[in-house]
């Protein structure tokens, strides 16, 4: 249906004809996008429209669910992600996520961010840890705030916080690509502008996909937005056209208010 | 296009296009006044046109705080977005319009021995074909329609070229008669007024395009 129209450049993850079904209720009908690494790409559309089920295959989150069923194929840099051969673990490393609510362990805000990479094997001895947590922390915004303090329990934090460390424990095993499942719904304004700023940064690393339910979010923080509705992809391009020219009538019904 | 869901936004944009409209009646009317009272040497209704412009100019007011307030609070996107953008460009356009048919206006005083004057009996056309431009543009804008934007942008050259088969026709007229120079300077003046509202006329085109379709009209030269 609709495909890529802008990206010229080797796309990090593909999806061709892309359909999920819970049980024998389709909930993505051949979905087919391209996603860039380097930019931040936003999947919005009304509740119950696909784009979270969409978000979960594309790090086989969908698994976990018993009566889920995936079909077509997504690539990650040209790998079939849903081959008989695929570390499920290995790609979730590789293809981080982040969700709605923050969900640190209750552990020590280091264990939080140190356990990926420990269990994976990316650090050798305490001091390649402390620098690989370090590291993460930083990118994520949050060492500065908890520097002092990171042999306190990582739920301690406030949420805004408990979110930068939910994004340092995705980004310490050195992910490719970042899903965000509404990463800001549960938080204040000011907590959320830090985590769009820290987006705007991450994105020269990774390619970033977000779902969220803010149109403003969308075209704050994405440089590519897609909108679903019903299932479908009604349509995908540069967020800036998305937003202020958008070619589908039900796109521009959705985006200005109009829908249903 | 179908309702927003929350039915203060269509309100609050019905208000704004309602105000627009005002403003192009009052843009024409001014055209159309000033031009009467030009012929026919009517001082007062000149002074009427002058007076009724600060009108023109509160409207003008009143939409931009009207944009601001609906971009600030609605954050309007794509249609909407480009429809109240529009407006706020339009408002100040037309608002220009106003001012050359004031400029006109004001000119009536000055000119001397109507009855000798040929290019006189010129202006009146002139001014038809740009008022209706206006008239046009505006109808254009309330139906969302591009395709009689389109046409307001064509029949620009009509001004312009009456425009220029005025400047001729003046420019003889002083070079026959240097005892009318002064007079004639003032109609040259009004001519230039005209061809500016066509101009102006053809800028709200491509704007009413542009919130119609998110585009510019591509093949006619800017």
């Amino acid at each position: 249906m609709v495909t890529n129209p802008i990206s010229n450049a080797e796309p990090k993850m593909r999806a061709r004809d892309v359909s999920v079904y819970y049980g024998t209720k389709k909930a993505i009908d051949a979905v087919s996008i391209d996603i860039p690494t380097e930019y931040v790409t936003a999947f919005i559309g009304p509740s119950g429209c696909g784009k979270s089920t969409f978000l979960r295959t594309l790090n086989r989150m969908n698994d976990t669910i018993a009566s889920a069923r995936v079909e077509g194929r997504i690539e990650l840099d040209g790998e079939d992600i849903y081959e008989s051969g695929m570390d499920v673990v290995q790609l979730r490393a590789r293809v981080g996520m982040v969700f709605q609510k923050p969900n640190p362990f209750p552990k020590s805000i280091y264990e939080n961010v140190a356990y990926g990479p420990r269990i994976h094997g990316f650090a050798e001895g305490k001091a390649d840890l402390d620098a690989v947590v370090e590291r993460s922390l930083r990118r994520a915004g949050l060492w500065e705030e908890v520097k002092d303090r990171l042999e306190d329990s990582g739920t301690a934090l406030s949420g805004g916080q408990q979110q930068r460390l939910c994004i340092a424990r995705a980004i310490a095993v050195e992910p490719e690509v970042i899903l965000m499942d509404e990463p800001c719904s549960a938080l204040d304004p000011i907590a959320t502008a830090k985590i769009e700023e820290l987006i705007d940064e991450l994105r020269g690393r990774y390619a970033i996909v977000i779902v969220t339910h803010s149109m403003q979010q969308a075209a704050r923080v994405s440089q590519r937005t897609a909108f679903f509705h019903l299932g479908h992809m009604v349509e995908y391009g540069e967020t800036s056209q998305i937003f202020t020219t958008p070619r589908e009538t039900r796109t521009q019904d959705y985006i200005t208010g109009r829908y249903g | 296009m179908v309702d927003h869901t929350v039915k203060a936004f269509d309100e609050d944009i019905t208000r704004l296009r309602g105000l627009i409209a005002e403003m192009g009646g009052l843009a024409e009317l001014a055209i159309q006044e000033a031009l009467e009272a030009l012929i026919s040497g009517d001082d007062e209704l000149g002074q009427q046109v002058v007076a009724r412009d600060k009108k023109l100019d509160m409207l003008e007011s009143e939409v931009d705080a009207m944009a601001v307030r609906l971009l600030a609070l609605r954050a309007p996107m794509a249609g909407d977005l480009r429809e109240i953008i529009a407006a706020l460009k339009i408002a100040g356009v037309v608002e220009r319009i106003g001012d050359y048919a004031k400029n006109i206006a004001k000119r009536v005083g000055r000119i001397e021995g109507r009855s000798r004057f040929e290019p006189l009996t010129l202006l009146p056309a002139m001014g038809e074909v740009a008022a209706e431009m206006v008239h046009d543009v505006l109808t254009a804008y309330a139906a969302r329609d591009p395709v009689l934007a389109r046409e307001v942008i064509e029949r620009d050259a009509k001004v312009d070229a009456f425009y220029d088969s005025l400047f001729r026709n003046l420019v003889s007229h002083m070079v026959e008669n240097p005892a009318t120079i002064s007079s004639a300077a003032q109609l040259l003046f009004v001519a230039r007024n005209l061809e500016r509202i066509g101009d102006h006329a053809t800028n709200v085109a491509e704007m009413v395009h542009f919130a119609a379709v998110g585009s510019y009209p591509t093949d006619i030269e800017r």
